[in-house]
């Protein structure tokens, strides 16, 4: 592909398209008016229609124009529709995309059917052909481009404010409403030319997709641009490959293929927000529950007869913690090797680190339920199971803070000992 | 209903919520008696709108269970009228007064599509006149003011002929006289012998229109008779602002997605 | 003969889709509606490889499951992986209508289905396709029955459901409150979408299903507040765009199905404009005159609008 001069052309166009497009639509994702990228790409067909009609031409720019000013029409009157009638956004969107396709539509078969042969050229618009790029339609969208990074750069603040708190903005003074404009003129241009890569029906996945993906990653707004764009542009790359290799593949659809592939794996894999991820500390939670009930159990058992030494069976064991057979043996090897198990012979009994980090555990319980008893207002024999859970959890940071609150207690509500622990 | 055996109508039983991964009601408890013209105080954000929607199985808790009659919601859900916040809806949608009312009647009818009966219409029509907003019968719920609209969710209620009613802020935004006259509506459901829980959202007005308090702040600072909750210490806790061991633990538990209970929960 | 048939296919597909859009977009899943139809595409091209039969109902269900699958997708994008709706939305439709594309191009020889004709559909040769077919008498179009019967159906969910679908729709809260299942209702209207939009994707096109889902729906909101009126009205006013649409298509030679969608949009403008109270044009007279007498209907809150 990389020798091919026309493959070239098409990897050059439909990269700068994506990589626009994934700027762009990281404002419009965070605006949440991701379905209203969709609604300006289907308005966009009847602009290009009428300006072909008029100036009989496939010029690239004067099919832009017409893009441009369909958009901001279907903008318009969404906008209109909305203020001025009660009829809601989701509607006037819908509404607006429909009609608009539509009109597109049917001057599009009207120009099919007066045989303008060159009808080809509209076709592009309709599901991308980015097969058929010239260079200078390149220069295009590298312009466009440019055009749109500046801006955002330029802008990049008070963009950033009306993307994540207009109201702010305009309680300090903000000329919310131009920006709104500006970045919504961005929209229209990110959509005029990136339809030609991936088609009308399929731009809204190069605006929405790739925002949505990055927000897994990161939580900042540069962070979020950059992702954006580098997985719009990884997908154009693979995407455009995909349909050099395998003949009568369409690029348009191979991009969204590999772009929404991309997302799910970003929906996975992302660290933190990811699934995956989720499920892993879910089963670290798990984990570390087992382990200290186990412990405590161990504990208490002591408690009873003023030993905390005792040394029991496997087999007693297991009617103590209640665990059964196979998951009991994992439990005691693991707390053996983080040396807060003896194993004597056949026996098992908590080491000195052990009691340590048992009366720990227990502590929390104790103080938790005196907290939940003092503050919550509930009653003794209702703070058991909530203790069981948080004991778990909290912090020796949050233990002091407990503590400090009430007071450093010696006694929980069923007035037994809260045991003092040596760690720091 | 069982009023001698059990005198306990509702009973929230360590109910923890959460919203976006972070609890924000934690380990709900206490028991309201029959008959009482109940509500649910606090600062904004404390929960009260959320403790009303769990009660009403609309939010799934992460620990405890909620008794109404000393059974589950869904056995007793045709004694039970819930009104939700009235900006929830969409006041635009085509219907006329009579229209909304009479929906409270859909559980009662006996088939599923069926038009509704005579006596339907007549319950909803006798509900509207309690409120007042008889004369509006035929009027577009998208004509109706603030006060106005709020009567119409209470007739809703009342055509349910419930025996239990929980209410999202009636008052919100209501004019003085449609206040004054739903107030009127909640005493006499009172008097009738029903019982009443109501989230308000102005504390200067609750030590009057209540006979029974919860008050909340992430957790409950006091539930009781108000003459009994209405003391300075308590109101310092109610909205002093939050407890920051409860603040740190939420975000525990929402930053390593901690179960708040170890087992799931078991239903009574 | 010919106009006969396509405005009754047009006017069927019309009123199937304005009695579910108006549902639609009372519930604001006007867009969802958009997803759908766009996302039945790969449903649809799967089933045709499957079956040979152009008008099975295996197939058109087995299509119609897709845009169940749709919504399925969309709520797990929006409740498990926690992504806003508009996005999940388009995340979805958007990826299965890719894969609906790229399906048509590879087995673009077995199957005699083109982009286009996806996308607008061709109702012009409803009735030539089966005219042909049938070895000289004819009940009439095979394409028309089908319409038909989506039409039968979908009324059927919409009088029979039409108290669940209204409170529901009204206030879903209360709906859950009293033990009503919201989830039914949602997904029961969900599958209706989907199945009307497989039904008239062959006359009408996958995408200008929207358009009778939605516009038709949306001027009648604007004339009426009783809903049976507005379920009436949003059906006329399809009936209307139908018959108008056919011969505008005629007078410019275009496509049918485009023409339609486009008066139903003419239709909704002038609505818009001249409208009694909600036409703007009246609204400018009352405003500028005060005109008195008008009873209350004192707003205590604003309208909470989106703005572009």
């Amino acid at each position: 592909m990389f020798r091919d001069p026309n493959a070239m052309i098409v990897l050059a166009g439909v990269l700068l398209l994506a990589f626009s497009s994934g700027l762009v639509g990281t404002f419009t994702f965070l605006r949440k008016r991701a379905l209203v990228g969709d609604a300006v790409a289907h308005s966009i067909l009847p602009g290009v229609c009428l300006a072909f009609m008029i100036g009989d031409s496939r010029n690239m720019l004067y099919l832009m124009l017409g893009a441009l000013i369909a958009g901001w029409l279907s903008l318009f009157s969404m906008d209109v529709i909305l203020r001025k009638s009660k009829i809601k956004s989701d509607t006037a969107t819908a509404l607006v995309l429909s009609v608009f396709f539509a009109a597109g539509i049917f001057l599009l078969t009207i120009i099919q059917q007066s045989g303008k042969g060159a009808q080809s050229g509209l076709d592009q618009f309709l599901f991308g052909k980015a097969a058929a790029m010239l260079p200078q339609d390149v220069l295009v969208f590298a312009i466009s481009s440019i055009s749109i990074v500046l801006l955002i750069f330029i802008f990049y603040k008070p963009f950033k404010i009306v993307s994540f708190n207009a109201d702010y903005g305009r309680s300090i003074g903000m000329k919310v409403g131009a920006y709104e404009f500006l970045l919504s003129t961005l929209t229209v241009l990110a959509v005029a030319s990136g339809i030609q890569a991936v088609g009308v029906v399929l731009m809204a996945a190069l605006l929405i997709t790739p925002a949505a993906a990055a927000r897994f990653w990161t939580d900042r707004l540069s962070y979020m641009l950059i992702i954006s764009a580098v997985m719009a542009m990884i997908s154009a790359f693979l995407g455009t490959w995909i349909s050099y290799t395998s003949s009568g593949m369409p690029t348009g659809p191979w991009i969204i293929m590999v772009l929404s592939v991309i997302a799910v794996l970003s929906i996975f894999i992302a660290p933190k927000t990811g699934i995956l991820a989720k499920f892993l500390q879910a089963r670290r939670n798990s984990n570390k529950i087992l382990l200290e009930n186990a412990l405590k159990s161990f504990y208490l058992a002591g408690e009873k007869v003023n030993n905390f030494k005792i040394q029991k069976t496997e087999i007693q064991w297991q009617s103590i913690c209640n665990l059964n057979g196979a998951v009991l043996t994992k439990v005691l090897r693991k707390l053996n090797r983080m040396k807060l198990l003896l194993k004597l012979g056949e026996a098992w009994q908590l080491s000195d680190s052990g009691i340590e980090e048992s009366k720990r555990i227990v502590r929390l319980h104790r103080l938790w339920e005196l907290y939940l008893n003092q503050r919550l207002n509930l009653k003794p024999d209702h703070v058991h199971e909530g203790a069981e859970a948080m004991e778990h959890l909290i912090t020796p940071e949050l233990e002091a803070l407990l503590s400090k609150e009430l007071g450093n207690p010696e006694l929980d509500p069923h007035n037994s000992q809260i045991p003092y622990s040596t760690k720091p | 209903m069982n009023e001698a055996h059990n005198p306990i109508l509702l009973d929230v039983h360590n109910l923890t919520v959460s919203y976006g991964g972070k609890p924000v009601l934690w380990e709900i408890d206490f028991e309201m008696p029959f008959g009482v013209l109940g509500g649910i105080i606090g600062p904004n954000g404390s929960g009260k709108s959320t403790l009303l929607k769990t009660i009403m199985a609309l939010i799934e808790p992460l620990s405890g269970h909620v008794n109404i009659f000393g059974k589950g919601l869904d056995e007793v859900r045709s004694k039970v009228s819930y009104v939700p916040q009235r900006e929830s809806v969409d006041w635009d949608f085509p219907a006329s007064v009579l229209d909304v009312v009479l929906m409270g009647r859909y559980m009662k009818k006996s088939s599923f599509m069926g038009a509704y009966s005579k006596t339907d219409v007549e319950i909803a029509k006798s509900a509207l006149e309690r409120v007042g907003m008889d004369t509006f019968q035929n009027r577009q719920i998208s004509k109706l003011s603030g006060g106005q609209q709020q009567r119409v969710f209470m007739a809703r209620a009342i055509a349910q002929d419930a025996d239990f009613y929980l209410m999202d802020e009636p008052f919100a935004g209501v004019d003085a006289a449609s206040e004054r006259l739903i107030m009127d509506v909640l005493l006499s459901i009172r008097d009738s012998g029903k019982s009443l829980l109501i989230v308000h959202h102005d504390l200067h007005t609750a030590r009057d229109y209540f006979d029974w308090v919860v008050m909340l702040n992430t957790r409950l600072v006091a539930a009781g008779p108000k003459d009994e909750i209405f003391t300075e210490k308590n109101l310092q806790e109610a909205y002093g602002g939050k407890l920051t061991v409860l603040s740190q633990l939420s975000h525990l538990v929402k930053d390593r997605d901690f179960p708040v209970r170890e087992k799931p929960r078991t239903k009574k | 003969m010919t106009a006969f048939w396509i405005i009754l296919a047009g006017s069927l597909v019309a009123v199937s889709c304005a009695l579910l859009g108006t549902f639609l977009i009372l519930r604001r899943m006007a867009m969802v509606g958009d997803a759908i139809s766009h996302s039945v595409l790969p449903g649809i091209v799967i089933a045709y490889l499957i079956s040979d039969d152009r008008s099975g109902w295996v197939l058109l269900t087995g299509a119609a499951l897709t845009g169940v699958l749709a919504s399925l997708l969309i709520e797990w994008f929006h409740r498990k992986a926690r992504i806003q709706s508009d996005a999940s939305i388009g995340i979805t439709f958007t990826w299965l209508f890719a894969i609906g594309v790229i399906l048509i191009s590879k087995y673009a020889g077995d199957i005699d289905l083109d982009q286009e004709c996806v996308l607008y559909g061709e109702i012009a040769y409803l009735p030539l396709s089966t005219i042909v077919t049938e070895s000289g008498y004819s009940f009439g179009p095979t394409g028309i029955w089908i319409l038909l019967l989506n039409l039968i159906l979908v009324l059927l969910f919409v009088i029979l459901g039409y108290r669940g679908l209204q409170i529901t729709t009204f206030d879903p809260s209360f709906a859950a409150a009293m033990g009503i299942s919201t989830a039914f209702w949602h997904y029961g209207l969900m599958s209706a979408v989907s199945l009307t939009t497989v039904f008239s994707f062959e006359s009408v096109g996958a995408i200008l299903v929207l358009a009778f889902l939605v516009v038709p729906a949306a001027t009648a909101y604007l004339l009426t507040e009783k809903l049976r009126s507005m379920l009436i009205l949003a059906s006329l006013f399809g009936v209307m765009a139908s018959t108008g649409g056919y011969y505008l298509a005629l007078w410019f030679d275009g496509s049918i199905a485009a023409a339609m969608a486009l008066l139903s949009g003419g239709i909704f403008a002038l609505i818009f404009i001249f409208a009694p109270k909600q036409g703007i044009i009246f609204k400018y007279l009352r405003s500028e005159k005060l005109l008195s007498g008008k009873s209350l209907s004192a707003q205590e809150f604003p309208l909470n609008k989106h703005k572009f």
